[in-house]
């Protein structure tokens, strides 16, 4: 492969922001599922949910820790990997990105008390009352760094003449058309995400049939609020699919290959493409396709012939929408599945096969996230500014990109590593079945 | 005051307040590695872990500022810094990555692991040298634009006098101003072990300082003889700097005053580091940025300024608040408090 630093940046960026964003939605969904657990243990003064609190806390730290350093590597490499992007950005969009900073300044803080203080404050509520600033943080930065990738996919707000721009207004091109779905949709799915990565924790230790109250409780809960989400989830991206097919239609169309514009789009799942443009082996759902552009199963859907073709997106996000909306189903399903058989299974232990499947609903969301975030992402090539800016002007025309990539490879290779290390040996070494004795919540019989 | 003018000035506080807390970070981590090393650990770990627990995230914040920052209000530096600093700054990124995470996990996770620690300490003492680099191009002679592309003169940097003593003065500084501010912590936490033992660092990292310093002054006038200039013109400021270090270094010599030890070292870097700032001025990147051609829209830069505003009226109480909890708080710095995490 010859030395082309324009591919190179864009593999580095994919790297980072791949590595970043499991740790920074971990970072915004987290907060919001200890605070439920906090606030469930305060209320009905259960112990159990406050120790639930505890222990997510414990090793939320350390994946604050990498989500903090790789979101400072995504901050700078954004100006070393892409200059003249940000050149133009930073006088359209510094607004969002500065206060995004504030927001995580005040999450800092307040995280930083909030674990110092377990046993400080004589009233529970006082310390529970810390997290809200916490949460507030990383959401309100989740909202802030989601309103600049919505700005680069509709900008607006500014005028842009021989690489000069004028009539600046901050507030239009922050609150730009993709800003509210986006933005709704990232922070839903965060908080999704985060309960079923805790509900799975919590199922892999039923499986090893550690202390069974305690991991039922959990899962009662995340799995309660992984439904809330993932339902709230599926209704935005509802939204979304509307806001493509008026805003961004080449990128509707790309992930359903739909290259004549015509009404009763069928939405097509899987499947390949013939040389030609023909859908082969593809499922195809009648009418879907309108009902997800236009809620009109009638209504005209604008393919991608309209759009020059070196402007198209790649063929290949049709896998990555698939897979996304394919996961986004199924978890919702699950969960349901869940509170029948908890239903049918009250005093009993729950079959193993809904517990293994709920231990793989973690991961899953995780790869769901990833592929939302490819598909968003690639979806909008060949534009870093789309209408603007094409992703090669943007690049660095530096050399050693190519020697940067394989570092950070490493570097991301080795955290990613002692992460799973550090977070298996925090859970493993403070035993749940002491801890419970140490807070006198229970004789330590497992049922 | 103009609006170049208030970015400039917010830009430069956040960079010194960084300097400040992020030496005290970064000389912490070193010390803490090096007690490992000598068999000291015992003497100092407690109170070095006491100060850095709650904060370790905020000291992060005031860098990520700083480059947002000026970014927004000076989109040009993106641009030529962005271009010429690929290979620094990412070392610079690894570095504050590694060190970020490995304090997490030598901290939350295991304890006393020798690798963590060395980690842990080893790049933070690196990271002042890497991020100096920016000090350093932001002189001239290392970026020249050539074609319409900006080129970086590796060699010239490398091989630049200049640099190097920039770099030095960076990380003798780094262990100074540390050493000074656990003096004073070890003082107020009444841990006379661990004040014996930082009182001898800060004693004996301050003359390597001011050495330093002059080295930088001298390699600055062959280097960018108009800047030099230009810091001969505002010299009652390094002056001023210069007699804070002595009053500094009087107090310590003494055995009191440890609290006004440290805010003299404070001043003695604020008045060097502004005045440096200062005489730097109208140039962000000799020749090619300055402060009032590349400026920011009027428009944004106004909102910037609004929206600094709003945040500082957040943070502030906030920072009061986990200082009153932490550094201030008498019964948790000499470790009465109920020392319970997670």
């Amino acid at each position: 492969m010859s030395y082309d630093p324009v591919l190179y940046s864009r593999m580095l960026t994919e790297l980072t922001l791949g590595f970043h964003i499991i740790f920074a939605t971990i970072g915004v969904g987290v907060p919001v599922m200890v605070a439920l657990a906090e606030w469930t243990g305060i209320k009905r003064n259960d112990p159990y949910y406050l120790l639930l609190a505890r222990r997510w806390t414990r090793g939320f730290v350390i994946t604050v820790a990498v989500g903090v350093v790789t979101g400072t590597a995504i901050g700078l490499q954004l100006s070393l990997l892409w200059p003249s992007f940000m050149r133009i950005a930073g006088q359209a969009i510094a607004l969002p990105l500065f206060l995004e900073t504030f927001a995580f300044f005040f999450e800092a803080i307040f995280l930083g008390i909030y674990l110092y203080t377990w046993d400080r404050f004589k009233k529970k509520w006082t310390h529970f009352l810390l997290l809200i600033p916490v949460v507030l943080g990383s959401s309100a930065s989740a909202f802030f760094i989601t309103t600049v990738n919505a700005f680069m996919n509709t900008p607006q707000g500014f005028k842009l003449q021989d690489g000069v721009i004028t009539d600046l207004q901050p507030i239009a091109a922050m609150f730009n058309p993709a800003t509210p779905t986006k933005v709704a949709h990232v922070l839903v799915s965060a908080y999704m995400t985060c309960a079923f990565i805790l509900a799975a924790i919590a199922a892999a230790s039923l499986l090893k049939n550690r202390v069974q109250l305690y991991h039922r409780k959990a899962l009662k809960l995340t799995m309660t609020a992984a439904l809330v989400f993932s339902v709230t989830t599926i209704l935005v991206g509802d939204l979304s699919g509307k806001f493509l097919a008026k805003y961004q239609p080449e990128k509707l169309a790309a992930a359903e290959w739909h290259f004549e514009t015509a009404g009763k789009a069928p939405l097509v799942i899987g499947g390949i493409l013939t040389a030609d443009n023909e859908i082969k082996y593809g499922l195809k759902i009648p009418f879907a396709l309108s009902i997800l552009a236009h809620a009109n199963p009638n209504a005209e859907v604008q393919g991608l012939n309209e759009t020059p073709i070196d402007e198209r997106p790649p063929l290949l996000v049709h896998y990555i929408f698939d897979l996304m909306v394919t996961i986004g189903i199924l978890l919702p399903l699950l969960s349901l599945l869940y509170f029948w058989m908890a239903r049918k299974y009250q005093n009993r232990h729950y079959p193993r096969w809904i517990v293994r499947l709920i231990v793989w609903s973690g991961p899953l969301a995780v790869l769901g996230i990833e592929s939302g975030w490819v598909y968003a992402e690639v979806g909008r090539q060949p534009w870093i500014l789309r209408g603007y800016m094409k992703t090669a002007e943007g690049a660095t025309t530096s050399t050693h990109v190519d020697l940067m990539l394989v570092l950070f490879c490493l570097l991301y290779l080795v955290i990613g590593l002692t992460v799973i290390k550090v977070l298996g040996k925090i859970f493993r070494g403070n035993d749940l079945q002491e801890e419970l004795l140490a807070k006198g919540i229970e004789g330590g019989k497992a049922k | 005051m103009s609006y170049e003018l208030i970015g400039i000035t917010v830009l430069w506080i956040f960079l010194y307040g960084y300097l400040i807390v992020a030496s005290i970070d970064f000389g912490a981590g070193f010390f803490s590695y090096y007690s490992h090393a000598t068999g000291k650990r015992h003497l100092i770990q407690n109170m070095i872990d006491r100060y850095l627990n709650p904060v370790w995230e905020v000291t992060n914040v005031f860098l990520v500022f700083f480059f947002v920052g000026i970014i927004g209000f000076f989109p040009d530096t993106a641009y030529y810094y962005g271009t010429a600093l690929l290979v620094p700054g990412s070392i610079a990124i690894i570095l504050l990555a590694i060190r970020g995470s490995y304090y997490a996990f030598g901290t939350y996770g295991e304890k006393q692991n020798r690798i963590y620690t060395f980690l842990y300490g080893a790049s933070g003492l690196l990271i002042p040298a890497s991020l100096s680099t920016v000090l350093t191009i932001s002189e001239g002679g290392f970026v020249i634009e050539k074609e319409g592309k900006v080129v970086f003169l590796f060699r010239e940097l490398f091989t630049s006098p200049y640099s190097w003593a920039v770099v030095l003065l960076a990380l003798v500084s780094v262990l100074y101003i540390s050493a000074m501010f656990l003096t004073y912590y070890a003082a107020k936490a009444q841990d006379h072990g661990a004040l014996n033992v930082v009182r001898s660092y800060a004693l004996g990292w301050s003359p390597p300082t001011i050495l330093c310093s002059l080295l930088v002054f001298f390699a600055i006038r062959n280097h960018n003889p108009q800047h030099y200039q230009a810091m001969l013109d505002l010299s009652w400021m390094f002056v001023v700097s210069f007699l804070c270090f002595l009053a500094a270094f009087y107090l310590v010599w003494k055995r009191t005053g440890y609290g006004w030890a440290f805010i003299f070292v404070m001043l003695q870097f604020a008045f060097a580091f502004f005045g440096y700032g200062a005489s730097h001025l109208p140039y962000i990147l000799y020749p090619y940025i300055t402060l009032y051609q590349n400026f920011t829209s009027e428009a944004m830069a106004l909102s910037l300024i609004i929206a600094f505003i709003a945040g500082l009226c957040l943070l502030i109480p906030s920072l009061a608040l986990i200082m009153r909890l932490f550094l201030f708080n008498t019964s948790y710095v000499q470790g009465h408090a109920p020392k319970k995490k997670g």
